[in-house]
């Protein structure tokens, strides 16, 4: 059965994984910012920030780390915006992150443009290459499927590990969890609430930006108007599916990258009888599907949308 | 200064002296030049009705809020008097002073533990060592007696538990000023008196402790002075042996205050017969609750909130139906539909009056026929007869004293005690055959709790048959011709008030069994 053959295919989980890639950015960011009670609907701006603002660095002569940094920095900077407007100011976290998202797809957009007036088919990068590790990328399936994927791929997996050390290790991991539950608790053992939001959603913007970032200097070599293409609000949806749990969160990204690859060569397979939009729905439907599943019993932040003010009872 | 030291060697024990206190909320002025002092080894009670101040003096101290006058002097860990810099927790905290907040600040997705290291440590420390922090909360709990689990959620303990983590929160940091804002509202009968125990505990060990309270009988056992505050400003700060109740009582309103006494019923027929009922799940689930309550009487439901409270609240209101049992009002069952059980008569004082009483961003006037707006007296075509609504609004701002700028006024803006008598004047007011009355009192002042049990004691010779909810034990006690307890969903069966104890009550309350019936 050729299902079966694509499921088993190394190139299949290769694609799986370089798919998931800056879901798995994206829903650590998001996770670092509702953990600490802050939701961030900025994100799908962010990603835009990240892809344009770290390829700009490289395209303007600065080397692929340093435009990694540049995308990092510059989501961190909507961060802070985001971060001000939702605690200290106790807006809306709903409005502001939609205008952060509006706002920052707009002036990423209207940068390139700015710097490039002329160009008709967008200019390339010399890119992130798939890193070779001497004898595991030579291994049969799991080579070809983890080891041959891009230094940025391995960045987020890393980052997984170091999200969930630094939530459930440390004593700064304490303090997000706890001022996302009850800032009041932070604030009565003499922490600054605001401090920590802020700062919060500032890591987790720049972690937004990084998958971003992956599109343009990862995945493909050139930044497209509308290439994010949905991917951060995706990320929101799996930070519930994952539970606010990092491990979980690679599990639901991965998934879904899964669901994305299978999806392109199912196409291929028995493309042409039915419509390609059908084959591009399955992802987001099996998304829906999981959700509804996992999520009906989703144990949420309980002071996720609630902006604290001092000394208010 | 308001209190003179008594003893010689007084200025060496002294902990902690708020100075000329002022602190003001636009018009409002929540305290007037407060100036109250606490020693090494003393229990210090803050006594004053809601909306007294006491919270907000508390707040000051423990650098919430920032005083606009007045200063806090603290003996610091050197052993100097020194002003506490305002305005910061952090510095309260350094300085020895521990809060235990009426409303816990604990992050329930956490541990006790984790709850109780929080902010002890450097957020840029590596990873935390939990080793010693367990040794001394094990020595902690030894010496001041508060056993409680530190491994578990916090979501999953008890209140009485989680008040115990936030007591060896603060003495964890090696607080040498315990302050306790109302620590008895949620607590049994028996946890009170244990609480007390570990504050005496504490107290000999050296400690300062200040608890707020409004309820004197607390404050006269267990206190050795008594600050009285009322509208903000301290009247009196007496020796506690040199108090009693009248005269507490007194201080605290301003005036003479009259308990309400209630007089023997003349009870009807039983009207509300609840038959084997079981239904909700978890801690509020119902076992096969039966009852009758009878016209012209009140029955007291004694226990501690979430023994099932909630779910016979949503059942006689129509939120909820039984799974198996029946309710029946009237000999008619009683349908599972909120707009039914008003239609039959049922009058609901829900707990959370906030939440449940009210619909905030509503006008006082809206809120006051909201149950009876079909009615043809408040509308006609579909379209609502202001004016109609506007004379019945001040006709019960009248009647009940409800103190709001008029009928327009949001309902949200009203104090508790206020937002209680419109629920009152709305379902009062229609004569209903049954008043559902779950915590009516909780948190209202002496003169509003009054005004609440007078208007029941009315409904009752009324001929409408009462179910009053209540944790407190003197409400209970007061009001109900009958009590029953409700435990873990078990109903035990009403018995006249006359053949009870209170304290008889109180261990019915906590699960146990008060006296002789050995198990067969």
């Amino acid at each position: 059965m050729e299902y079966v053959d694509i499921l088993t295919s190394a190139s299949f989980w290769a694609a799986a994984i370089r798919i998931a890639t800056p879901l798995i950015f994206g829903v650590l960011g998001a996770l670092i910012c509702e953990r600490a009670g802050v939701l961030n609907l900025g994100i799908e701006g962010i990603f835009v920030v990240g892809a344009m603002t770290g390829w700009m660095a490289v395209w303007i002569g600065a080397d692929l780390w340093t435009g990694v940094a540049v995308a990092a920095g510059c989501g961190a900077v909507f961060g802070l915006l985001h971060g001000i407007l939702t605690v200290p100011l106790g807006l809306s976290q709903h409005v502001s992150g939609l205008g952060i998202t509006l706002f920052a797809t707009a002036v990423s957009y209207f940068t390139y443009r700015t710097a490039l007036p002329n160009v008709s088919s967008p200019p390339r990068i010399e890119a992130f290459q798939p890193l070779d590790v001497p004898g595991l990328s030579d291994l049969p399936f799991i080579g070809p499927a983890l080891f041959q994927q891009t230094p940025m791929t391995f960045l987020a997996l890393a980052l997984v590990l170091m999200v969930g050390f630094v939530l459930y290790r440390t004593p700064l991991g304490l303090a997000i969890r706890a001022v996302g539950d009850n800032p009041a608790a932070v604030e009565a053992q003499g922490l600054s609430v605001y401090g920590l939001r802020i700062g919060a959603v500032m890591v987790g913007s720049a972690l937004m930006a990084l998958g971003g970032a992956f599109l343009t200097m990862s995945a493909f070599d050139a930044f497209f108007f509308g290439m994010i293409n949905g991917r951060g609000w995706i990320c929101i949806a799996l930070v519930v599916f994952a539970s606010w749990r990092p491990g979980k969160a690679l599990l639901g990204a991965v998934l879904f990258g899964a669901f994305d690859a299978f999806q392109i060569r199912l196409q291929n397979e028995v493309g042409g009888a039915i419509p390609s939009q059908v084959f591009l729905m399955i992802p987001y439907v099996l998304s829906i599907v999981a959700l509804v599943i996992v999520a009906r019993k989703a144990d949420y932040p309980r002071a996720l949308l609630q902006p604290y003010f001092r000394g208010q009872r | 200064m308001a209190h003179e030291n008594q003893e010689s060697g007084a200025e060496r024990d002294l902990l902690l002296a708020l100075d000329s206190i002022t602190k003001r909320f636009g018009d409002l002025i929540a305290n007037k030049d407060v100036s109250l002092e606490l020693h090494s080894g003393e229990i210090v009670a803050l006594l004053g009705e809601n909306g007294a101040g006491k919270t907000t003096l508390m707040n000051i101290l423990f650098g919430h809020y920032v005083a606009d006058e007045g200063a806090v002097t603290v003996r610091s860990r050197s052993g100097a008097l020194e002003v506490l810099e305002p305005g910061a927790p952090h510095a309260a905290l350094d300085a020895g002073i521990g809060m235990v907040h009426q409303h816990f600040t604990l992050a329930e997705n956490l541990s006790g533990l984790e709850n109780i290291v929080l902010g002890t440590e450097s957020l840029w420390a590596g990873r935390f060592s939990r080793s010693k922090a367990r040794a001394k909360l094990k020595k902690l709990m030894e010496t001041s007696g508060l056993e409680v689990d530190l491994d578990v959620r916090v979501s999953r303990l008890a209140v009485g538990e989680r008040q115990r983590v936030e007591i060896l929160k603060a003495l964890y940091r090696d607080a040498r000023i315990l302050v306790l804002d109302e620590p008895t509202a949620v607590l049994t009968p028996q946890e009170s008196e244990s609480l007390f125990a570990t504050i005496k505990k504490l107290a000999a060990q050296g400690l300062g402790i200040i608890f707020i309270s409004h309820k004197m009988v607390e404050v006269l056992g267990h206190s050795d002075r008594v600050a009285v505050l009322r509208s903000g400003e301290i009247v009196a700060d007496l020796e506690t042996s040199i108090c009693n109740r009248q005269m507490l009582a007194d201080l605290m309103v301003g005036h003479s205050v009259e308990t309400v006494q209630r007089t023997p019923g003349n009870p009807g027929k039983p009207f509300l017969r609840l038959q084997e009922v079981c239904a909700g799940e978890g801690r509020e689930a119902l076992d096969h609750v039966s009852l009758s309550l009878r016209r012209g009487e009140i029955i007291g439901l004694a226990g501690v909130s979430g023994n099932g409270q909630a779910t016979l609240q949503k059942l006689i209101s129509g939120l909820q139906t039984v799974t198996s049992g029946s309710i029946t009002l009237e000999g008619k069952p009683l349908p599972a539909k909120a707009s039914a059980a008003i239609k039959q008569g049922v009058a609901r004082i829900p707990e959370d009056r906030h939440h449940d009483g009210i619909v905030g961003s509503l006008s006082v006037a809206s809120n006051l026929v909201i149950e009876e707006i079909r009615r043809p007296a408040y509308q006609r075509f579909g379209l609502l007869r202001y004016g109609a609504i506007k004379r019945r609004a001040e006709a019960a701002i009248k009647a009940y004293d409800i103190r709001c700028p008029g009928p327009r006024a949001r309902a949200r803006l009203l104090s508790g005690g206020n937002i209680q008598k419109i629920v009152l004047a709305r379902t009062l007011d229609q004569h209903p055959a049954l008043v559902l009355a779950a915590q009516p009192s909780r948190g209202l002042d002496v003169g509003a709790t009054a005004d609440v049990h007078r208007r029941l004691l009315e409904a009752r010779d009324r001929g409408a048959g009462v179910l009053l909810i209540s944790e407190d034990l003197d409400e209970l006690f007061q009001l109900s011709d009958r009590i029953a307890v409700i435990h873990r969903g078990h109903l035990s069966a009403p018995v006249p008030t006359e053949a009870l104890d209170k304290s008889a009550v109180g261990l019915m309350m906590a699960g146990l069994e008060p006296k002789k019936e050995e198990a067969a």
